[in-house]
């Protein structure tokens, strides 16, 4: 072997250079959504941010472990019912509301999960698929869902008795709060050392079990974690819309979060908002033609997978880190 | 010392379907040797490793390791006991750099695996180790090279690292050479050779100079059976052996 040491192409940027540059990208970012609100719909805006929360959390499993989930409106869905029961019917303060909401959502994640990580590939996302068929059948006989008219009216509230969230900004900046917190978890998550053998995982599940690790069980915490980030969108789209119905529980919504995540870019950080943004965009501009939204959106899927294959934010994600930049 | 034989299989059988893949094979791996495990194709070598690591169960048989009864036990509690495999098709992370794979093994002994809430700048103290394993196999210039991107013989020499970082006392080597050019195949025949000085090693291997050059025992397996049992002079002298491989490649090396 006479190797002499390669020289790379790119200069990897330093280590204090690179981090750097990622905290002003991420401050960038973090002006941009808190000016946005002065520009743009505020209602819109966080109708964004709860669709862009839930693409992140079902992008932890697509992403990060691999598995096709087509059930997650289930957790989305639900978990909205439950904080919208609890706000409305017990007069819970939105915090505790919501908190609760993502626990549920979490508990029923631990069901499913434990149910369907035994399967891989289709049969995953088919396991996933009939319970949530099951979840949304449920919600359509229960009570206290009131079936085709859904939970309405429900009051925003307090929060910690304090805030008015009935006042919009007040309501945006929590919203924005709630949605930072989840994509810094998920962030954490995914650059931790779980994190390292889920990836490990999705990349070779074999040899994952060859190296000793019971994969069985990292999927299920995952699966738990996704399950529960999407209950908090879900909870907090609830209090939004001052509605939860069956729309957040009916397989279009899981279909719609896999489109969300395939579209701005799957196993990116930004990825599933960037592609959420996009759908509830194109739902909002083009609300006035009909059943075609369905059509201009499928036109721009198709586009989007031959144009570009990795999504809108995983096409820029190599030219980003090049420069120090984790997207 | 105790037991002389840290593998040792008795009648061991599997079937699919009423096709007997493997059947009573009894193999005992004598510890700190390295024994090769060949034979024509469709033999049963690689089914025999997929049941002595547990990703088949077998039909009938039993397994010791360590003298230790583990025909039920789990493929992934198989590597907590030191019997530690690779894969025939390079099994390596992709999308992990080559220092990732590495210290993806060498994590799990530090027992935060599960930790989703802390950074995985709490795994750099692994770093070094994970370096020096590297350097071992000669892949210490690729430490930030994405696995997916490199050469298929520093594939193997990654996932070898890999192995190597979980210290295990047992290798089971499917086709190590498989697809190498014939510098990889001296590198890596070396690195066998080197690791084994403290370990057992099992390998499946069509490179029959290399099995000649390095096994302590061979065992020739035909149609799912024993064939034959002994040393390379041995084994080569064996015409049933000679027949099984119709005269190739067999005795044409001394």
């Amino acid at each position: 072997m006479t190797h002499s040491p390669v020289s790379l192409a790119v200069q990897a940027p330093t280590v204090a250079a690179s981090s750097k540059r990622q905290s002003l990208f991420v401050a960038v970012l973090l002006i941009v959504a808190l000016a946005a609100p002065f520009a743009v719909y505020p209602v819109f805006l966080m109708k964004g941010l709860c669709f862009a929360l839930f693409a992140a959390a079902f992008n932890l499993l697509l992403g990060y472990v691999g598995l096709l989930s087509f059930g997650h409106a289930m957790f989305f869905g639900w978990s909205a019912y439950i904080t919208a029961h609890a706000a409305k019917e017990w007069g819970l303060t939105p915090e505790l509301a919501i908190l609760l909401g993502t626990l549920c959502a979490a508990g029923l994640g631990a069901v499913v999960g434990w149910l369907a990580i035994r399967r891989q590939g289709i049969y995953f996302a088919m396991i996933t698929l009939a319970l949530s068929q099951l979840m949304f059948f449920v919600a359509l006989q229960a009570p206290f869902t009131h079936g085709e008219d859904g939970i309405q009216g429900v009051p925003r509230g307090h929060l910690f008795g304090l805030i008015d969230l009935n006042d919009t900004m007040n309501m945006y900046y929590f919203v924005l709060a709630i949605f930072l917190i989840g994509v810094f978890f998920l962030y954490r998550v995914v650059h931790s050392p779980f994190g390292q053998v889920l990836k490990a995982i999705r990349d070779n599940e074999p040899r994952a079990i060859s190296l000793g690790y019971q994969v069985e069980r990292y999927k299920l915490v995952a699966f738990v974690i996704s399950a529960g980030l999407a209950g908090l969108a879900g909870s907090t789209k609830s209090l939004v819309f001052q509605l939860a119905s069956l729309a957040d529980v009916h397989w279009h919504a899981s279909g719609e979060v896999v489109l969300m995540t395939l579209l701005g870019g799957v196993g990116t950080v930004l990825g599933p908002t960037a592609g959420a943004f996009l759908v509830v965009t194109i739902q909002n501009y083009f609300a006035t033609a009909g059943s075609w939204v369905t059509i201009i959106q499928g036109i721009i899927f198709v586009i989007c997978v031959l144009a570009f294959r990795a999504g809108i934010v995983g096409v820029f994600a190599p030219w980003l880190k090049k420069r120090g930049i984790d997207a | 010392m105790g037991d002389d034989f840290i593998v040792e299989t008795k009648n061991l059988t599997k079937e699919f379907k009423g096709f007997v893949a493997v059947s009573d094979v009894n193999l005992r791996v004598r510890r700190h040797t390295i024994h090769a495990l060949i034979g024509p194709n469709g033999a049963g070598k690689t089914t025999c490793f997929n049941l002595i690591t547990k990703f088949l169960q077998p039909s009938r048989g039993q397994i010791l390791l360590n003298g230790r009864d583990i025909t039920k036990t789990e493929p992934a509690a198989i590597a907590r006991l030191g019997m530690v495999r690779s894969f025939q098709i390079s099994a390596v992370f992709g999308h992990l750099t080559a220092l990732e794979n590495v210290r993806v093994a060498l994590q799990r002994k530090q027992g935060n695996s599960m930790h989703f809430w802390q950074s995985d700048r709490s795994l750099d103290s692994l770093n070094e180790r994970a370096e020096q394993l590297l350097a071992d196999v000669g892949m210490l210039e690729y430490r930030d090279t994405a696995a997916g991107e490199l050469s298929y013989g520093r594939k193997r020499a990654l996932e070898i690292a890999t192995t190597l970082a979980l210290e295990p006392e047992m290798l089971l080597l499917d086709e190590p050479m498989a697809g190498m050019g014939s510098e990889d195949v001296a590198r890596t025949a070396q690195l066998i050779r080197r690791v084994s000085a403290s370990r057992t090693v099992l390998m499946v291997e069509h490179n029959l100079s290399v099995v000649a050059d390095l096994s302590d025992t061979i065992t020739v397996l035909k149609l799912g059976k024993v064939l034959a049992e002994g040393p390379y002079g041995e084994i080569s002298q064996n015409p049933e052996v000679i027949e099984a491989y119709m005269g190739h490649g067999v005795g044409s090396h001394a």
